[in-house]
């Protein structure tokens, strides 16, 4: 009994058989390079916007008066228990009927994932200004520096070589996040392969293009943030 | 009539419920090194934060040069923060964990205030860095970071780190008492060096020998309020209450010399 169940599986998974057949990708690559600057373009706009709103927040979230505080709290909050992919499409649909403005795709796609990326680096800055010891902070008071001075030139130095690993996880999950602009139509990577798997069909091969594209993308500059990272190590303990 | 650097009235301090400085009168003269002893928690390091206001007195008032530090309003003291980095800056303040710069090197560790706070050059930074590591004997360790460094090391560049801004007067919290035995005297041997050149000085330390031989005056804390002082001959050798007796007992292990 359970043997032919099994072997009813495998004459399905024989009858599917897939005739890889990458010509027509080939054929498309302008189209899907198109897509790939768009993708690059908003992933560069929102890691950019995300990781230094993020260092602000974090700040905030560090701070001693309250009002400062919770304000951030709440941003940090709200952004990261709601899904990107909602937020994106709350910002394209929702926004400009709640408020008139016009909000075109990218801007929407921009909204939502940088947004996501402030509230998620935030909570990464805090931990690493929580890190440092308060010794530090006593050692820059004690020679006349103001909060700030400190802030600056003693405990932001350390804690972002210590946190150095986490944002560059950020950075990559941003970079994939840039597919979810797609549902709003902003001309990236994923929209191009799905108009290529439409016209062509051949969504197998479009999409495991799509994944190998990332890859592609992503792994070099990964193995290039380790090297970073063991240089900075180097510098101190 | 001696120039006063420090001067401390009536200063208290709580930490919430907790009373830990009871009405503190002290006066520290130019030039000169008072040492100060007491058990653990009878409040020296926060009488000694007072100072520098690291820590702001709850009530009291304190005079740098006879300058008192604050504004009165209706009876109550107001500090601008301004006001208090630029007094902080006139005090040179040595922890007993060193607390060096770990992403700077040594010299740049001993520039750092320079720089950022007196807004000093660069190369007149470098060159009064480097004087004040000659000083303490560390010229040479100028490039290291200071993850590579002893603990007597760390420590003397942490003094190098004070000395370097110029202090009206500096404040040593416990800074042999994180050290191996073998290391505290590197440091002392430092701080007798300071004395010797005339710097003024309020030194936290269980080394009873150091406040023997380098004091001009010990005080005796004990729970909050100034139990006892003099010059250290007659308050080591002759304490005159019971609390003190009992204190240097406890420290016999750190032998008086005869
Ligand atoms: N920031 C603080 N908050 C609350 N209590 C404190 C604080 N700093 C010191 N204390 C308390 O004040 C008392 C005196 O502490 P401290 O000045 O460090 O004593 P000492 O240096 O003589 O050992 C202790 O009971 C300590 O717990
Ligand atoms: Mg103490």
């Amino acid at each position: 009994m359970n043997t032919d169940w099994l072997a009813a599986a495998k004459a399905r998974c024989a009858s599917m058989q897939h005739n890889w057949d990458f010509a027509t990708i080939i054929q498309n690559w302008p189209v899907l390079m198109v897509g790939l600057k768009g993708t690059v373009w908003i992933f560069l706009v929102t890691v950019v916007i995300g990781l230094s709103t993020g260092l602000i927040v974090g700040i905030c979230r560090y701070a001693k008066n309250r009002w400062i505080r919770w304000p951030a709290t709440a941003l940090v909050e709200i952004f990261r228990n709601t899904p990107v992919l909602v937020q994106i499409i709350w910002f394209y649909y929702a926004f400009p009927i709640l408020t008139g403005i016009d909000v075109n795709p990218f801007l929407a796609a921009v909204l939502g994932i940088s947004l996501n990326t402030m509230a998620f680096s935030a909570e990464i800055y805090r931990a690493g200004i929580q890190s440092i010891e308060p010794g530090q902070w006593e050692a820059g008071k004690a020679i006349g520096m103001t909060y700030s001075q400190t802030m600056r030139r003693i405990i932001l130095p350390v804690a972002l070589r210590r946190i150095l690993p986490a944002l560059t996880n950020r950075g990559i999950e941003v970079f994939k996040m840039s597919t979810l602009a797609s549902v709003v139509a902003y001309v990236e990577t994923l929209s191009k392969a799905k108009l290529i798997a439409d016209l062509n069909y051949n969504p197998i091969e479009a999409y495991t293009a799509v994944a190998i594209l990332f890859f592609v993308v992503l792994y070099p500059i990964v193995q290039l943030t380790y090297v970073l990272e063991r240089t900075l190590r180097k510098s101190d303990a | 009539m001696p120039n006063e650097t420090v001067k401390l009235a009536q200063v208290y301090k709580s930490f919430g419920e907790l009373e830990v400085l009871k009405g503190i009168d002290l006066t520290v003269n130019s030039g000169e090194t008072v040492v100060m002893l007491g058990s653990s928690g009878s409040g020296k390091s926060t009488l000694l934060r007072c100072i520098n206001f690291m820590e702001t007195p709850t009530a009291g008032h304190i005079y740098l040069h006879g300058d008192r530090v604050g504004a009165e309003k209706s009876g109550k003291i107001y500090y601008r923060e301004s006001e208090l980095c630029k007094l902080r800056s006139k005090i040179g303040m040595v922890f007993q964990h060193f607390n060096l710069f770990p992403h700077m090197t040594v010299l740049q560790n001993v520039m750092e205030g320079q720089i950022t706070v007196l807004k000093r050059g660069k190369s007149e930074s470098i060159q009064k860095a480097q004087a004040q590591l000659e000083r303490v004997g560390l010229l040479d360790k100028a490039d290291e970071y200071p993850s590579r460094l002893s603990g007597g090391q760390k420590q003397r560049v942490a003094i190098a780190r004070a000395l370097a801004m110029d202090p009206e007067v500096m404040l040593f919290d416990e800074v042999t008492s994180a050290l191996d035995p073998e290391l505290v005297g590197e440091v002392l041997k430092t701080m007798r060096q300071l004395a010797e050149d005339g710097m003024t000085m309020v030194i936290v330390t269980h080394e009873l020998g150091f406040a023997y031989h380098v004091a001009n005056r010990v005080l005796f804390l004990d729970d909050g309020v100034i139990l006892e002082q003099g010059v250290p001959h007659d308050i080591l050798k002759h304490p005159k209450t019971q609390r003190m007796r009992e204190f240097l007992e406890g420290h016999s292990l750190f032998k008086l010399p005869e």
